[in-house]
């Protein structure tokens, strides 16, 4: 189980460290550099223009040779310092990124686990079960592969402007303050239910068909004839076969999370929802670079923080890791 | 003689499997759409053909967008783009997974681990972040270059999977003959092991084009997409942001997301159908 971990510590620390070298080559190699952007807005003749490209190049620690800067990055990244953001100046990065996680975690935390429970139970359910296999699991794979976003602008049509049953934008409504009462949280739930939705389905077609195929293939395997033979009831073989396929469907979870994580920003871009994914959106707009870098630092933790969440569940699902049996496999 | 029966055995179920069947059906259906679509659209896709908005008629077959531009003129356009990234971004994403994945499954050792590393890498940090990075620095983004980069980020998963089946095969008799004859590593890979996973590599194949199509489309939708031409992503993109909505102009963000989806759909049922032609215990008898 050491090793187990270790391996994977390493992957994970080497990842990090590659992703802040590369969040900080960010506004380095974006096209035109930021403070020619911000000296383009004012007039200036050139001799004050350039006093002013000195005088940020200072204030952004940019005249320091290259090493030096970003050790400095490392410096205030640890700090928890991202910067401060010019879109919504003068507030800083931190601050912006934590008004917009909470609505993050309660988009994608239920949508995940909810679409990955039900999925699995459901394509066991499926598998090998003529009728259902053939007229359910078509929808499956249509859901699987619909865009996130256009399932999204469907939902939002049909159920917010044809019907009229749900909101399309924001996370609450526009006329409302956060407070504490009965109908400021139904109406935030009202709000959260669509984008949820959109989420949860497309991922439940994906979950739903993996699983079936997992439960074929185990219900082919050795030891299921073997179980048949000897006269184990249907249930039983079942039972063992959806325990070996939910270790494949454990590591596709980890292995979706990149996937996920851009539906869930285009989702929210679709219903205006004030998550990352929006607030990302609006930073490549305005050419943010400093909300740019900590929106991909906080995607970058949170993967990390969930692949290891899934390691750990991994270890409590699969004996073999416990034991040392597992090296290199997962 | 063999290999000709051999062939003939998989044509006959390949023809008599019915999800195979409707797969390539949709994505035929639509690759001749592509084809024969710009002969038939009277329009060009950014030419302002009519006076604001209209809905699906005989003059405008699938109507026309807030500013009158023909939406099956861009449509069909679209569609090429589609078809585009998919080739050419799940084609390269293919290929970097197989080259990765045999050097990795072939070699063992200290090779297949720093590639191991390497991969899982790629495969934690968000292909989109990177994308949208990439995307950002570009002021000029054509669909070659979209497709280069989803191709070259979407290949960790792909290596895995076909690591790990080199990594079996690799110990077969077959494998230790060719190499106590002196074969080449490099033959023995493409003689010996890449036949015996031949639709192993289709699959993979077919997976990465439904992806890079997605991908391609998410990006489009973000506003990240080619800036000179069309796609199906970037008229969902411009329905949304021009409030099609809203006004209940349907017609404008239906046809792109239907047709990716039908695209990308029969991609996964043709993939479900070429298993279990190629796997008979999967063939439902």
């Amino acid at each position: 189980m050491r090793r187990y971990f270790g391996r994977k510590f390493l992957i994970y620390g080497l990842t990090f460290f590659l992703a802040v070298t590369v969040d900080w080559l960010i506004p380095r190699f974006m096209p035109g550099d930021p403070i020619s952007n911000i000296l383009s807005r004012s007039l200036l003749n050139a001799e004050g223009a350039q006093q002013m490209y000195d005088y940020y190049e200072r204030v952004f620690g940019l005249d320091l040779p290259v090493w030096q800067q970003y050790l400095n990055f490392w410096g205030s990244l640890l700090h928890g310092d991202l910067g401060i953001s010019a879109y919504l100046f003068p507030q800083p990065v931190t601050r912006v990124i934590w008004r917009a996680v909470p609505y993050d975690a309660f988009l994608l935390l239920p949508s995940i686990l909810l679409s990955w429970w039900a999925g699995n139970k459901f394509g066991a359910y499926a598998a090998r079960t003529k009728r259902l296999d053939n007229t359910i699991l078509p929808i499956g794979y249509i859901l699987t592969a619909t865009p996130y976003m256009w399932l999204g602008i469907l939902l939002a049509w049909i159920f917010g402007i044809v019907l009229g049953i749900f909101p399309i934008a924001g996370a609450y409504s526009y006329s409302m303050q956060p407070h504490l009462s009965w109908l400021f949280i139904k109406d935030v739930i009202l709000h959260w239910f669509l984008p949820f939705a959109s989420l949860f389905l497309v991922g439940f077609g994906g979950w739903a068909i993996g699983m079936r195929n997992m439960i074929i293939y185990e219900l082919e395997a050795d030891y299921s004839h073997y179980l048949e033979a000897l006269g184990a009831p249907r249930s039983l073989i079942r039972k063992y076969a959806f325990r070996n396929a939910i270790l494949p469907q454990l590591t596709g979870l980890a292995l979706q999370l990149g996937v996920i994580v851009a539906g869930a920003l285009v989702t929210e871009v679709v219903f205006s929802y004030p998550g990352i994914g929006y607030l990302l959106l609006s930073a490549i707009q305005n050419q943010d670079y400093f909300l740019i870098q900590g929106c991909f630092l906080f995607i970058i933790i949170g993967i990390l923080i969930a692949n290891f969440a899934i390691d750990i569940a991994y270890v409590i699902v699969d004996p073999r890791t416990r034991m040392g049996m597992l090296g290199d496999s997962s | 003689m063999i290999e000709r029966l051999r062939n003939n055995e998989f044509l006959f179920f390949a023809f008599r499997n019915k999800r195979l069947r409707v797969g390539l059906f949709i994505v035929l259906f639509f690759l001749a759409l592509t084809l024969v679509g710009p002969l038939l659209a009277k329009y060009d896709p950014s030419e302002y053909a009519a006076y604001g908005s209209h809905p699906p008629s005989a003059e405008y077959w699938f109507g026309t967008t807030t500013f009158g531009q023909d939406v099956f003129s861009q449509f069909v356009l679209g569609l090429r783009a589609t078809f585009l990234v998919g080739m050419i971004g799940g084609g390269l994403g293919t290929l970097i997974g197989v080259v990765v994945g045999f050097t990795a499954g072939y070699n063992g050792g200290i090779i297949d681990e720093v590639l191991n590393i390497l991969t899982n890498i790629v495969l934690v940090i968000p292909t989109l972040a990177i994308l949208l990075i990439i995307a950002a620095y570009l002021n000029v983004r054509g669909i070659v270059a979209e497709s280069i980069f989803i191709g070259c980020t979407a290949w960790p998963w792909a290596a895995r999977a076909i690591r790990a089946q080199t990594f079996s095969l690799r110990t077969r008799e077959f494998v230790d003959l060719s190499k106590l004859s002196g074969m080449k590593s490099g033959k023995i890979i493409f003689t010996e092991i890449a036949p015996n996973m031949m639709s192993y590599l289709v699959m993979t194949f077919i997976l990465q084009f439904g992806g890079a199509i997605l991908n391609a489309a998410t990006l489009d939708f973000i506003g990240l997409g080619p800036t000179s031409t069309i796609s199906l992503g970037l008229m969902m993109q411009y329905s949304v942001l021009w409030g099609a909505l809203q006004l209940g102009q349907w017609w404008w963000f239906m046809p792109p997301g239907i047709a990716i989806t039908a695209i990308v759909g029969a991609m996964y049922i043709m993939n479900v159908g070429l298993d279990e032609v190629f796997n008979p215990k999967l063939r439902e008898m």
